[in-house]
């Protein structure tokens, strides 16, 4: 399955990207996905906490799966306002 | 009126959008951009939004708040992209009966919003930009 990673203010530095395309195995985790991530972008793993998730625009833990997801974006501490 | 732009922010328009006959308040709030935060002078501060989920979440904050405040109606515009010294970064509106609810459901607007809406900013300084809260 293929899910969209987006990527926003420092990730997105950290990265080198705004977003990309990520295929993974069937029933694969939001946790395996950054692990996929920080093996892929060696700047991922400079973040030393989990950021907040949110899979199709809505929060999401960690240990949800991926099956039907179609955007997942990793979310460094805001700062609106 | 719940939204993301990059224009200016016009008080008038929120403030006209949540008045009512029936309201005896209304209490504003806006957010600005200081020129110096710890000590460092600020040339400028550029805010980055997640589309889409960050009026998500000001929808949920609104909806929230009238709940648990008991006001009339709520209106959150926030800016994205480059803001200057003195610029409106956020406006929120509140309507209500009575002046007490309007002004402390103003204020957990904006303490919500800091929380939960996915928005970042980037300071610019003489010598490089930082995304706040991170450091990196």
């Amino acid at each position: 399955m293929t899910v969209f990673v987006l990527y926003f203010a420092s990730l997105k530095d950290r990265t080198g990207l705004g977003r990309e395309s990520v295929d993974l195995p069937e029933g694969a985790t939001v946790a395996e996905l950054w692990e996929t991530l920080t093996h892929r972008h060696p700047g991922l793993a400079g973040f030393t906490a989990r950021p907040l998730v949110a899979c199709d625009k809505a929060y999401a833990a960690w240990d949800t799966r991926l099956d039907g997801v179609s955007e997942v974006a990793f979310l460094p501490p805001f700062s609106g306002g | 009126m719940i939204r993301l732009q990059t224009e200016p922010i016009v008080i008038d328009e929120l403030v006209a959008a949540v008045r009512g006959d029936g309201d005896g308040a209304v209490a504003t709030f806006l957010g600005t951009v200081r020129n110096a935060n710890a000590g460092r002078r600020v040339l400028y501060l550029e805010y980055e939004a997640y589309g889409g989920m960050a009026e998500r979440e000001m929808e949920a904050i609104a909806a929230e708040v009238v709940l648990r405040h008991g006001v009339s109606r709520v209106a959150i515009v926030h800016r994205t992209g480059r803001l200057e010294i003195g610029e409106a970064s956020v406006g929120i509106a509140v309507s209500a009966r009575h002046r007490a609810e309007a002004f402390d459901a103003a204020r957990d607007v904006i303490d919500t919003l800091k929380r939960t809406v996915p928005i970042w900013k980037r300071e610019h300084f003489e010598d490089g930009a930082v995304w706040v809260g991170e450091g990196a």
